[in-house]
């Protein structure tokens, strides 16, 4: 079965390129980063080649450049390394939208139930964009961070983070921008976003799994959130994870070079692929504004359908999409990005997201397009009341 | 054509996909997310966490696809209410046979069939048959010790004709030693408790803890109606029951009678829990229509009782009636009644 893949905000193939390198890498240097010799300065050289096309691709510096084991870790080390360091000039609040990322969201959970921090969540509209009026209207003088995502996971939207960004520091709270759904799919500029830290992860755009960045803007104090070794210029404790590190940097150089073209093409194929689904398929409802959105994601509510079984239905048919987010079993819950933008259960319940990459084709949106009514009826013929005895 | 086979993650439901997926079957797997299993409520000794992932390991291991559906909500609207109601209303209930019949032959089958599947198949030990006329017969497994059909019996005509149990022709050991055989890697696992969501087989608690009303003091009186001691609740109790009633007697005391809306228990000697005759709701008659007079069965009124010889008839209205040749002990509300001919499930109804 030739199989269709519209998961790319889950996770992205490793692009050929990227594979190699990083096999050359991992037959060829092995040594410590951190070595004296030559084996730790061949090792430290390719370090430092993958910081800077890393950097490259956000506008940045490579010495701002830290590496993590991806975007959840260094969510985690923005937000709790700048909140310690807040702290102790008594900046105590954090505020953050609530169609963040779990790994910002249960961080900012788990910070409130330590008791030292509080937290305001800043709900949206069902644009599924934040207003700046109302992150003017939920900062306080002792709120220390801002976390906004740049693009939306689920339904892609970019937020106005350079506004945004001004207005915390205006109330002088640090910015946080988690990039992870928007590095490699739209040119990212820190210094144009104005923003304090920014985190991405390699495995979306075509690199390896488990390896990702944080860029944290020159002079800011953060207190490193694991302790050791001065890897990282002290700010990341442990052995650097070369070969996933060589990866990303591969990863990154290709990304900047192809972003334009590729974004392009992708943005017509989601647009066919959209506007042939709410055409073909009766009761259907797009999710979140058209624009501004990345190019690759699509974000759509089946009427009547659950998403749970028209996921499956679309897998079983070779077809690979994805709803809400999986809880540790793998079943679905309703998504709470939708539930925050105020959209009804019905909708958060029956939405299932399309997310576009390098290697989709106009056969494979066709060939989707064409396969989804039959399997939209069949389900919904049958959601009727159970068989009682 | 495809199949949809409800994993449990048990070597039984293992075997039954293994089998399918043998003769070239067109197999899926569900597997069913009972309970919350975000981790600090999590409960259960079927279907936990560990269960799901073996499900997902067999599935690999046989080369079919697998996925694990969200029933959280159901279960709890269906099987977990309805034993939490039935407890409170002094009933002792058999959630897998409405676990059997609301969920997995409902809910599941309906997603299956979204799916493109007419059928699901199950890890149960009966087995499908259909009568020279097309009617759906339910009958019991070949291995006695591990039938299953007691809690089948309302099985409608359409949920047995898309009902499979691949290892209903088997014994339990022939069952295991194919999973051993085909390496899936469940061989040993242990069979599964009677009621899943209560592992620790504490029912007071976990009734108490859905229904807290339900824990109201009553009394604990003889035949005569003399009061001999209190207790904490009817849940605590069922028909039959000797442990735990908190009153002391020269010869051994056993639950006779549950009075939900007085609270009160009747207690007596062993002799007393002798019944000949019961009634029975919501009947669903299997291999025949109702009958209007007396017809002979051997009724079968819990999972570990052997059928008695008995007559019964239809009283309409999905009920009926129940005389056994021999007293039988401890006929207990709530639990189902299940009237065999052989090996073949006539009907069975709710016990009154």
């Amino acid at each position: 079965m030739h199989r269709i893949y519209f998961d790319h905000n889950a996770t992205t193939p490793v692009h050929p390129a990227v594979a190699d390198a990083m096999s050359v890498s991992l037959k060829a240097e092995f040594g410590n980063p951190s070595s004296v010799h030559h084996f730790g300065q061949q090792a430290k050289a390719a370090v430092d080649r993958a910081r800077s096309a890393v950097a490259e691709l956000i506008g940045a510096d490579p010495s701002e450049v830290v590496f993590t084991s991806g975007g959840t870790e260094s969510d985690n080390f923005a937000i709790r390394g700048a909140a310690e360091a807040c702290h102790r000039a008594g900046r105590r609040h954090l505020v953050a939208s609530a169609i963040e990322h779990e790994a910002v969201l249960h961080t900012l959970k788990a910070l409130a139930k330590l008791g030292s921090t509080t937290t305001t969540l800043l709900t949206v509209d069902e644009t599924g964009i934040v207003s700046p009026d109302d992150l003017r209207a939920a900062l306080r003088d002792d709120t220390a961070l801002v976390s906004v995502m740049h693009a939306n996971n689920e339904i892609g939207t970019i937020q106005p983070i350079a506004d945004l960004a001004t207005i915390a520091h205006e109330a002088g709270a640090l910015f946080h921008v988690d990039a992870v759904q928007s590095a490699g799919k739209i040119p990212i500029d820190v210094k144009a976003l104005g923003v304090d830290l920014l985190s991405i992860s390699a495995h979306k755009f075509y690199g390896p799994k488990g390896v990702g960045a944080l860029w944290i803007k020159r002079g800011l104090r953060m207190l490193p959130t694991s302790t050791g070794g001065k890897q990282e210029r002290n700010r990341r404790a442990g052995t650097e994870n070369l070969t996933g590190i060589v990866g990303m940097g591969v990863a990154a150089e290709i990304a900047r070079g192809r972003m334009a073209v590729d974004s392009g093409r992708i943005d017509g194929l989601r647009d066919r692929l959209e506007s042939g689904i709410l055409q073909a398929v009766p009761r259907t409802t797009l999710n979140g504004a058209r624009t501004p959105r990345v190019s690759n994601t699509t974000n759509i509510s089946f009427d009547r359908v659950e998403a749970e079984s028209l996921l499956i239905a679309l897998d079983l048919e070779g077809i690979a999409v994805s709803t809400g987010s999986a809880c540790s079993s793998g079943t679905l819950e309703p998504s709470h990005v939708l539930k925050a933008m105020g959209l009804p259960t019905h909708r958060t319940q029956n939405s299932i997201r399309f997310s576009l990459g390098s290697a989709s084709t106009e056969a494979d949106v066709d060939r989707t397009v064409a396969v989804l009514p039959g399997l939209v009826e069949k389900l919904r013929n049958l959601s009727r009341a159970p068989v009682r005895v | 054509m495809r199949i949809v086979v409800a994993m449990s993650g048990g070597v039984d439901s293992s075997v039954a996909a293994a089998l399918l997926a043998g003769q070239g079957a067109d197999v899926v797997g569900l597997s069913m997310q009972l309970y919350d299993q975000s981790g600090e409520q999590a409960f259960g000794s079927c279907c936990t966490l560990d269960d799901l992932h073996d499900a997902r390991r067999v599935a690999d291991a046989i080369g079919i696809p697998h996925y694990i559906l969200n029933f959280e909500q159901q279960f709890q609207e269906t099987v977990v209410s309805n034993f939490v109601r039935e407890y409170v209303a002094g009933r002792t209930p058999l959630p897998c046979a409405h676990c059997n019949s609301e969920l997995k032959f409902a809910t599941l089958l309906d997603r299956a069939r979204g799916l493109g599947a007419e059928q699901v198949a199950t890890g149960h030990y009966a087995r499908v048959d259909q009568a020279p006329d097309g009617r759906w017969l339910l009958k019991r497994s070949v291995d006695p010790a591990k039938d299953q059909s007691y809690f089948l019996f309302s099985l409608t005509q359409d949920q047995l004709a898309r009902a499979v149990f691949p290892v209903g022709a088997l014994s339990k050991v022939a069952v295991r030693a194919e999973a051993t055989r085909l390496g899936l890697g469940v061989a040993d696992k242990p069979d599964s408790q009677e009621i899943c969501f209560v592992p620790d087989g504490d029912y007071a608690s976990f009734v108490a803890a859905q229904a807290p009303a339900v824990a109201r003091a009553g009394a604990i009186v003889d035949q005569r109606g003399d009061v001999l001691g209190s207790h904490g609740g009817v849940h605590r109790f069922t028909v039959g029951q000797r442990k735990g009633l908190g009153v002391s007697s020269s010869a051994p005391l056993y639950v006779l009678k549950i009075e939900a809306e007085t609270g009160r228990i009747t207690v007596g000697s062993r002799n007393a829990l002798d019944e000949t005759a019961l009634t029975a709701s919501r009947v669903n008659w299997v291999s025949i229509d109702a009958p209007p007079g007396w017809i002979r069965v051997a009724a079968q009124i819990r999972h570990r009782h052997r059928a008695a010889t008995a007559r019964v008839r239809s009283l309409g209205d999905g009920r009926a009636e129940c005389v056994f040749d021999e007293p039988q002990s401890a006929i207990t509300p709530g639990q189902a009644v299940v009237f065999y001919d052989d090996d073949v499930v006539i009907g069975g109804g709710w016990i009154d």
